[in-house]
């Protein structure tokens, strides 16, 4: 299994693109809402917890289909699906080497990106938390969303239509935990409501995700 | 004799043609009952006046939303679980229906929206969720649609129903905790105290029969829409064969 996942990592690394290419995004969405919405630091800072999330989430979304296509266009997918690793624990490498590509540059990158946006300065610790907390349940809930559309001629927007209703709950308390840090209030109902939320996904979504590749691979 | 036979589709045929003029009948009068009753013999309420009587059509629907979401989830879990064909094909023909009743309510409930709270859209937890249900039924709908061989489409939806009920579930309860809204609390829960009243309260029952019937009626006529489409394709595979 660690093999399959250096396996997965170098080749996000070396294949180009998957790699930078949320975080790219990501700096795109955050260079962009100021011009839409203004200059004024004070709007800004209002809305900075729930654009950085959002932008966040989009930028999962962005890679999202490139998880399963290349091995299955070039078979090494049925031969995981054969392997002595059993398929529940190859989704969950899977969603874990997407999450070290593209959720982990996030959470190192959202501080800087906090500052483009005015974050307020109490609110920055609580933005990494956050990201570090609801971005697993991203990359897992997305991995279900490519098992499902895996052999699919153009999945990638059906991808965007199935995964983006289930991040719902995922984004609203981490933007909520950042908001409330930044305002200093009560933190502890919406943090313990993410971690709960990425606990449950990661023990249970993958199951969902091995069955959607085995009726996919039948 | 047990209720699995009727999962044999000749069997199924055959019942539901004798079954579903019963239905379609029981329907149109509970319906036409209901809403006329609603309509025009219901007196304007004190403070919401004429435009209380959406709710024969907002709340009706609204419970049909919900409620054929866990239809789904039922039949794809008996697929899922006994490989009956007409089941699957009944999550199938029941989602657009589910996804046209999540339509209406989203619109009666602007159209009462706008002289009630002076908008037509709020952010309320109740008005977020069933955005939230209807991406949920178009996701599903355009599954079945992209996937071409109908069984492992039956099963691919069937994981997305189950995991998707949880969620719908999760969605309601986090934007619950996101945002306190404008809309009333359950008014039709069986306690007297909020309970409305009565004169109001028969004709609302009259009209949620009746869109259970309609219901029943639709997704009998387009599950065996279904199973006439299936029979068709395996006549003309073979055709393609011989």
């Amino acid at each position: 299994m660690i093999a399959l996942l250096m396996r997965d990592l170098r080749l996000a690394v070396r294949a180009g693109g998957g790699f930078g290419l949320g975080l790219a995004f990501f700096l795109i969405v955050v260079t962009l809402v100021p011009f839409g919405v203004g200059p004024e630091g004070k709007i800004l800072a209002r809305i900075a917890p729930g654009i950085l999330w959002v932008g966040a989430l989009l930028a999962c979304l962005l890679s999202l289909d490139r998880i399963f296509a290349l091995d299955y266009e070039d078979g090494s997918l049925d031969l995981l699906v054969t392997a002595p690793v059993p398929l529940e624990g190859v989704v969950s490498i899977k969603a874990l080497a997407h999450w070290i590509t593209t959720g982990l540059p996030l959470v190192v990158a959202a501080p800087i990106f906090g500052i483009l946006l005015h974050l307020p300065q109490g609110a920055h610790v609580w933005m990494v938390v956050s990201l570090l907390l609801g971005t697993p349940a991203l990359s897992v809930l997305g991995t279900f969303g490519a098992a499902l559309t895996v052999g699919l001629k153009r999945g990638g927007l059906l991808l965007s239509l199935l995964v983006l209703p289930f991040y719902v709950p995922t984004l609203i308390f981490g933007a909520e935990l950042v908001r409330r840090g930044a305002e200093g209030m009560n933190t502890e109902t919406p943090l313990l409501m993410l971690a709960g939320i990425t606990a449950a996904t990661i023990a249970l979504v993958p199951f969902a995700s091995a069955a959607a590749i085995r009726v996919n691979l039948r | 004799m047990s209720i699995w036979e009727y999962a044999n589709p000749v069997k199924f045929m055959k019942t539901t043609d004798k079954v579903l003029p019963w239905t379609v009948g029981i329907a149109a009068i509970t319906l036409i009952v209901g809403l006329v009753w609603g309509y025009f013999f219901v007196p304007a309420a004190e403070n919401f006046g004429g435009s209380v009587k959406v709710i024969y059509v907002h709340v009706p629907a609204a419970m049909m939303a919900i409620n054929i979401w866990v239809m789904m989830v039922v039949t794809s879990l008996i697929w899922l679980i006994r490989r009956h064909h007409v089941s699957a094909l009944a999550a199938k023909a029941a989602a657009p229906i589910g996804a046209v009743m999540t339509l209406i309510a989203l619109i009666t409930g602007a159209v009462w929206g706008q002289p009630m709270w002076g908008t037509w859209w709020e952010w309320d937890p109740r008005l977020t969720s069933f955005l939230i249900l209807f991406l949920f039924y178009l996701g599903y709908i355009a599954l079945w649609a992209a996937v071409e061989n109908p069984d492992t489409a039956a099963d691919l939806t069937g994981v997305l129903s189950l995991v998707g009920g949880v969620f719908a579930v999760l969605s309601r309860y986090a934007a619950n905790f996101w945002n306190q809204g404008l809309h009333q609390g359950a008014t039709l829960s069986m306690d007297s105290e909020q309970h409305i009243a009565d004169v109001y309260w028969f004709p609302l029952l009259l009209c949620m029969a009746g869109f259970i019937f309609f219901f029943l009626a639709l997704v009998l006529i387009r599950t065996r829409t279904e199973v006439r489409a299936r029979r068709l394709g395996a006549i003309q595979q073979r055709e393609r064969m011989a």
